[in-house]
């Protein structure tokens, strides 16, 4: 019986000096690594396939397959990206990951560039995180000094240079094939597929893309075996997670689980949603996934049981919003993002979403009416399924979901002449405070 | 101006990557570092170094938020602003620093210290509502705290990040995105309580992920490094001040 809380990936987050590599070995750090050169390649390969580990970077394709697309070993060389550029709203687990236990994610890429035979690994992690980076920086040198990284590893006669890369702030850099844009020194605008980057990835030769989360979980699989992480999670959601708690909820943070569970139970463990106060609505995965309301608190937190409830995992970024929000707030604010991060490169959604945030800013100043609603609907049609790459559709994912579950609440705005919502109540300070600072 | 010494760094940050063009972002970083922006003569070094047209490397600092067309403070401190610390008290803080600093969003005070932005979701979530200093994490703001904040920033006193170091200024930070660690890596704690909260209450029931205690020899801990080590293509580590 697998418990309701499995700390792996966070079991080192108190150590004292958790990121250095003294803490990180005497917590049984490295030894994954020890085990692994002892195997031939394609038998990591086949381990991390036998895991059912799934990408956790949002998607949720099998990593092990991922891998196993990559072409018979020719004349160029392989390359291992680390998708480190965390910015969907809401996901918050790679950021304390890599501060906390930055060798996690280190031994993690070692050894999936030796499981695909890479000999250069690049972190592509967001530049807005100073101290990650610090950290990523000493571990790496760390991990080089230590003969873990560099020539011969181990003795095993695997050589292996990891680079750590900051980006410079856009969200769309986070889809995988914009990061090789940018990783290449160009715009970070999506490329077209196929070729997939397992085929043609960066300088067009055969890579492996991976959320930190993804590679992070190498290590444990290789040393606790396949069967130890399998036991965890449902029928075809295998394994621990990290879920992330945030908003209106008693005690905000990391929980890491087994897949499957609940937002009940997540929540009685988190001390419930804030004192007085009932749950709204909530993302399950982030703002690109459709959100949810206090009906589906019983749905499983997998891939299929999300999917059941016509929305994503995603990052597990589960944002809690009490009745206190104005849901047409909200989403007007992630509208924004979307249309801040758009990359420009095709028109239904660089036009789009422009459109989106006005007609979404009418009907929040109280002035638009039920053929705004069509409006919005219609707009969204055009430009889900009709864009480049996954950004659009995330951007359409608010809009839709709160239509379906709070068309009310539009409505009211429209009725009232305005908003019906206090900002001030929704804050986590004190009544006065809030109210200083509204206004201002 | 943009010295020889660091006309010397940007060619080492070539050398870290297969194709040198892959070096135009950490460059980018290294010219906000020594320049306070990407000026126009940090773009022609680019160019002339990577064999590129100044209007190339133009269009990629301009694609990204983080390289600033005109010169940031010695504190770039952002509110984050994005649906869900808005909500908690983002937006109220915003608020609050606009009126407290008299600068609008993107403008910097009339002493150089401060440049005032509001940022997008910096994954920090779990701590709203977040500002950052310096890209530091500044956690479970309040509009009283703000104030003090940049009060003490703008005095010259010495600030800690709550997940973080001990804030450099906004030119130190760059440097340290460019690729080139300052040795405060050791500064600051694993993680802040929310980031804790499962592990503890894990430890509290006794629940686990039922993985086996490590047996055997421990691996090398790195404190007597064994030689084996390369010429590394990324940089040194430093060596922090440890606590
Ligand atoms: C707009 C957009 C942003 C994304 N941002 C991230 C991100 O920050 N981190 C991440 O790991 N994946 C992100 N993804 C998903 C990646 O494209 C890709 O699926 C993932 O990195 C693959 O790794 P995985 O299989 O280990 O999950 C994003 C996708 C889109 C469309
Ligand atoms: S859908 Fe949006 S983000 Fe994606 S390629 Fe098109 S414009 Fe760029
Ligand atoms: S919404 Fe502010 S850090 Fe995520």
């Amino acid at each position: 019986m697998t418990d309701p809380l499995t700390p792996a990936l966070t079991a080192n987050w108190g150590q004292r000096g958790s990121w250095t590599l003294p803490a990180y070995v005497d917590q049984g750090g490295y030894r994954a690594l020890y085990e692994a050169v002892t195997h031939e390649p394609d038998e990591i390969i086949q381990m991390v396939k036998d895991s059912g580990l799934r990408g956790r970077g949002g998607a949720g394709f099998p990593t092990g397959m991922k891998w196993g697309f990559l072409p018979p070993l020719g004349e160029k060389p392989r390359y291992l990206v680390v998708n480190a550029d965390e910015s969907e709203p809401g996901t918050c687990k790679d950021i304390p990951l890599m501060l906390a236990s930055p060798h996690t994610l280190v031994e993690g890429v070692i050894i999936s560039s030796y499981a695909i035979r890479a000999r250069r690994a690049f972190i592509y992690v967001r530049g807005e995180v100073l101290h990650v980076i610090r950290r990523l920086q000493q571990a790496v040198r760390e991990a080089y000094d230590a003969g873990y990284i560099g020539h011969n590893i181990l003795g095993s006669g695997y050589d292996l240079e990891v680079v750590v890369h900051a980006g410079a702030g856009a969200y769309i850099c986070g889809e995988e094939t914009a990061l090789l844009d940018s990783l290449e020194g160009r715009r970070g605008q999506p490329r077209l597929r196929p070729p997939f980057p397992a085929v043609e990835g960066l300088y067009a030769s055969p890579t492996v893309i991976n959320n930190v989360e993804s590679i992070a979980s190498v290590p444990g699989i290789v040393l606790n075996g396949p069967e130890w992480f399998s036991s965890m999670g449902t029928e075809k959601s295998k394994g621990h997670v990290i879920y992330s708690l945030s908003g209106h909820v008693a005690r905000p943070g990391q929980y890491e689980g087994p897949l499957g569970i609940t937002l009940r139970e997540l929540l009685e463990l988190a001390g419930g949603i804030r004192a007085g106060h009932e749950l709204k609505f909530w993302t399950p995965g982030g703002s690109s996934t459709p959100m949810l309301t206090k009906e589906h608190l019983d749905l499983p937190l997998d891939y299929e049981g999300m999917a059941g409830a016509g929305t994503m995992l995603g990052t597990r970024a589960l944002q809690m919003f009490d009745d206190t929000t104005c849901v047409l707030r909200a989403v007007l604010r992630w509208t924004e993002f979307y249309k801040h991060e758009s990359c420009g490169k095709c028109t239904p959604c660089r036009e789009g979403t422009w459109w989106l945030v006005q007609v979404l800013e009418r009907l929040e100043r109280g002035e638009g009416s039920e053929d705004d609603l069509e409006t919005l609907l219609d707009l969204c049609d055009n430009i889900a399924g009709r864009s480049f790459c996954a950004l659009a559709d995330g951007a359409v994912a608010p809009i839709m979901s709160s239509l379906k579950y709070f068309r009310d609440e539009y409505v009211a705005h429209f009725e009232h002449g305005g908003c019906p919502f206090d900002p001030a109540a929704a804050t986590l300070f004190e009544p006065e405070t809030a109210t200083a600072g509204v206004g201002a | 101006m943009i010295s020889d010494k660091t006309k010397g760094e940007l060619r080492e940050i070539t050398a870290r990557y297969p194709e040198s063009r892959s070096a135009l972002l950490p460059m980018l970083h290294l010219v906000q570092s020594e320049e306070g922006y990407v000026s126009p003569e940090g773009i022609e070094v680019c160019a002339e170094l990577l064999d590129l047209t100044a209007a190339e490397v133009a269009a990629v600092a301009t694609f990204y938020t983080m390289y600033k067309r005109r010169p940031v403070g010695d504190y770039h401190v952002g509110v984050c602003t994005n649906t869900l610390c808005a909500v908690m008290g983002g937006d109220a803080i915003f608020g609050t620093l606009k009126e407290h600093l008299g600068v609008g969003n993107d403008e910097t005070t009339e002493d150089g210290k401060v440049t005032l932005e509001h940022v997008e979701c910096n994954a920090a979530c779990d701590y709203a509502p977040v500002v950052m200093v310096n890209w530091e994490f500044f956690d479970n703001m309040t509009p009283e705290r703000a104030r003090k904040l940049v009060d003490d920033l703008r005095a010259g006193n010495e600030v800690e990040a709550d997940r973080g170091a001990r804030i450099c200024t906004w030119r130190q930070a760059e440097r340290v995105l460019a690729g080139f660690p300052d040795g405060r890596a050791d500064e600051g704690p694993s993680a802040g309580e929310a980031s804790l909260a499962g592990l503890r209450l894990a430890a509290e029931r006794g629940w686990s992920s039922g993985a086996p205690k490590p047996t055997g020899d421990a691996p090398p801990r790195g404190d007597a490094p064994n030689g084996a080590a390369s010429n590394g293509a990324t940089s040194n580590g430093g060596g922090g001040k440890g606590q």
